[in-house]
């Protein structure tokens, strides 16, 4: 599990919530292509907030049409969290 | 429908309202009637613990010094909306009690979550604070339909008596009924409307959790819309026989032509535009009125990026071209989304529109989207008299319910 990273770790949820082959989530799948519809989106959103610890901007998240710019997200957010941890010790 | 042998033209004669711009209908239409926004920062919770900070809330509401303690531990915030919102229509149609009237009148109330704010303050005990109880009166506080049954009980009221609950639109539901039931002679008056206390703990964080709650505030219309605002509140109407109210020399103040409900039978959050159209299409055959008869619709328009893109298509495809002849707004700008009394608040909005002859503006509208192509009547209230309107509300769930209004000379 500690071994995952980011990318694996976001697919695998995604695949997994979804019910979804874990071979078909790609960095470079869309929602589209996956057939995710907005209240799908809503539960990723959920479950990957739940996953990272992190808290998902609504606007920034509209933006988000593959896996790949998901990634880049969490990514940015966990660096942020890691940072300011880093900060207050 | 109308004109039917047998049935009989229905006039509402009383309205109340409760709601973040006020506690009566006069306080109600002062600030539409000038595109005055009720939307502020909430406080009645801390809003550090949410995504979102802003609400409609009902301000300076004292519940102690409007029912007597006994009274009081029967009622969630939602019922007293309810009871405060019922009392001021009665007392405007000046209703007279007679034994006739109580034993056939309706109670007809729309509410979305009833009193669950009640529920969580005992839940809360249960998980927080080791308790092993809860109060005892938690049901009968909890209960949707504990507004008809309280304003049942202060009244009198023995005839049909129950509560709808369709989200967004259970009472436009609940008003259309109670007029169908009028209408048809099965009630000699109603009550009618419904009631929302939805700013608790638990149901903001299941709003958020939906990611539709603007963080800024309502735009309806608006290109930069970013989502609807939460309101709390309640909207009654009486409604009775035009003749009965001649009769005993009430006011009418206006008349209700018109119910059309659908359901989209199509997805649980995404609105579609055929269903909306074709609940307004049914209110308009019901009132047995054309399209161009009408000048002004009071819409759901919630300001969320798919009600009103969907709406807008629903409203062209109902009415074609004279939809660019028609005013729409939506006074959610101003009173927040009722949700469950939404349907009875705008209802009371569209009565005092035709009484006035003043359109109420979309209020904290910015910039036009192409996908909303309508008049909405932006920021600044309108003197126009129009002649008839329809009050659209379209609930999650694809539930759809749309009442017509018609100006009483």
């Amino acid at each position: 599990m500690s071994d995952e990273t980011i990318q694996e770790r976001a697919l695998r949820v995604i695949a997994v919530k979804q019910r979804l082959p874990l071979e078909s989530v790609t960095p470079e799948s869309t929602f589209e292509s996956l057939g995710i519809d907005s209240l799908d989106r809503l539960n990723i959103l959920f479950d990957l907030e739940g996953e990272f610890d992190i808290e998902i901007n609504d606007e920034e998240a509209k933006k988000v049409e593959t896996m790949q710019q998901m990634v880049d997200g969490i990514q940015k957010l966990v660096d942020a969290k890691q940072q300011k941890a880093a900060e207050a010790q | 429908m109308r004109g039917t042998p047998g049935l009989r033209r229905v006039v509402v004669t009383g309205t109340g309202v409760i709601s973040a711009l006020g506690s009566n209908t006069a306080e109600f239409w002062q600030a539409l009637s000038t595109g005055e926004s009720g939307i502020r920062e909430l406080t009645g919770i801390n809003p550090d613990q949410f995504r979102f900070r802003h609400a409609a809330e009902v301000k300076g509401f004292d519940a102690e010094a409007l029912f007597d303690s006994k009274e009081l531990a029967f009622l969630d915030r939602f019922a007293q909306f309810a009871l405060v919102a019922a009392d001021e229509a009665v007392k405007q149609a000046g209703v007279e009690w007679t034994a006739g009237l109580s034993e056939r009148s309706a109670v007809v109330t729309g509410s979305s979550f009833g009193g669950r704010g009640a529920e969580e303050a005992g839940y809360w005990e249960l998980f927080h604070n080791n308790r092993t109880r809860v109060h005892p009166l938690t049901i009968p506080q909890s209960m949707s339909n504990a507004g008809a049954s309280h304003i049942s009980m202060r009244y009198g009221m023995q005839g049909p008596a129950y509560t709808v609950s369709t989200a967004c639109a259970s009472s436009a539901h609940a008003v259309g009924q109670a007029f169908w039931m009028v209408r048809s002679g099965m009630a000699p008056l109603a009550i009618a409307g419904g009631s929302e206390a939805p700013l608790y703990l638990g149901g903001l964080k299941a709003w958020e959790a939906m990611r539709v709650v603007s963080k800024d505030t309502c735009r309806p219309f608006s290109a930069d819309r970013s989502g609807l605002i939460l309101g709390e509140g309640g909207a009654m109407l009486i409604l009775e026989p035009l003749d009965d109210a001649l009769a005993r020399g009430a006011v009418p103040l206006a008349e209700i032509v018109g119910f059309g409900m659908s359901s989209d039978a199509g997805h649980i959050t995404q609105p579609s535009p055929d269903g909306a159209a074709r609940a307004m299409r049914a209110a308009m055959d019901d009132a047995g009125m054309q399209p161009e008869q009408f000048g002004y619709i009071n819409a759901h328009g919630t300001a969320t990026e798919a009600n009103d893109r969907s709406e807008t298509a629903a409203i062209r495809s109902a009415f074609g071209e004279h939809a660019n002849a028609l005013a729409v707004s939506s006074t959610k700008s101003m009173h927040g989304h009722t949700l469950g009394a939404a349907g009875a608040v705008e209802a009371v909005a569209c009565v005092e529109t035709l009484r006035n002859g003043i359109l109420p503006p979309t209020a904290n509208f910015t910039a036009p989207d192409a996908a909303c192509n309508l008049d909405i009547v932006p920021n600044q209230a309108r003197s126009q008299q129009v002649e008839a309107c329809l009050s659209n509300s379209f609930a999650f769930g694809g539930l759809n319910a749309v009442l017509a209004f018609k100006r009483w000379l």
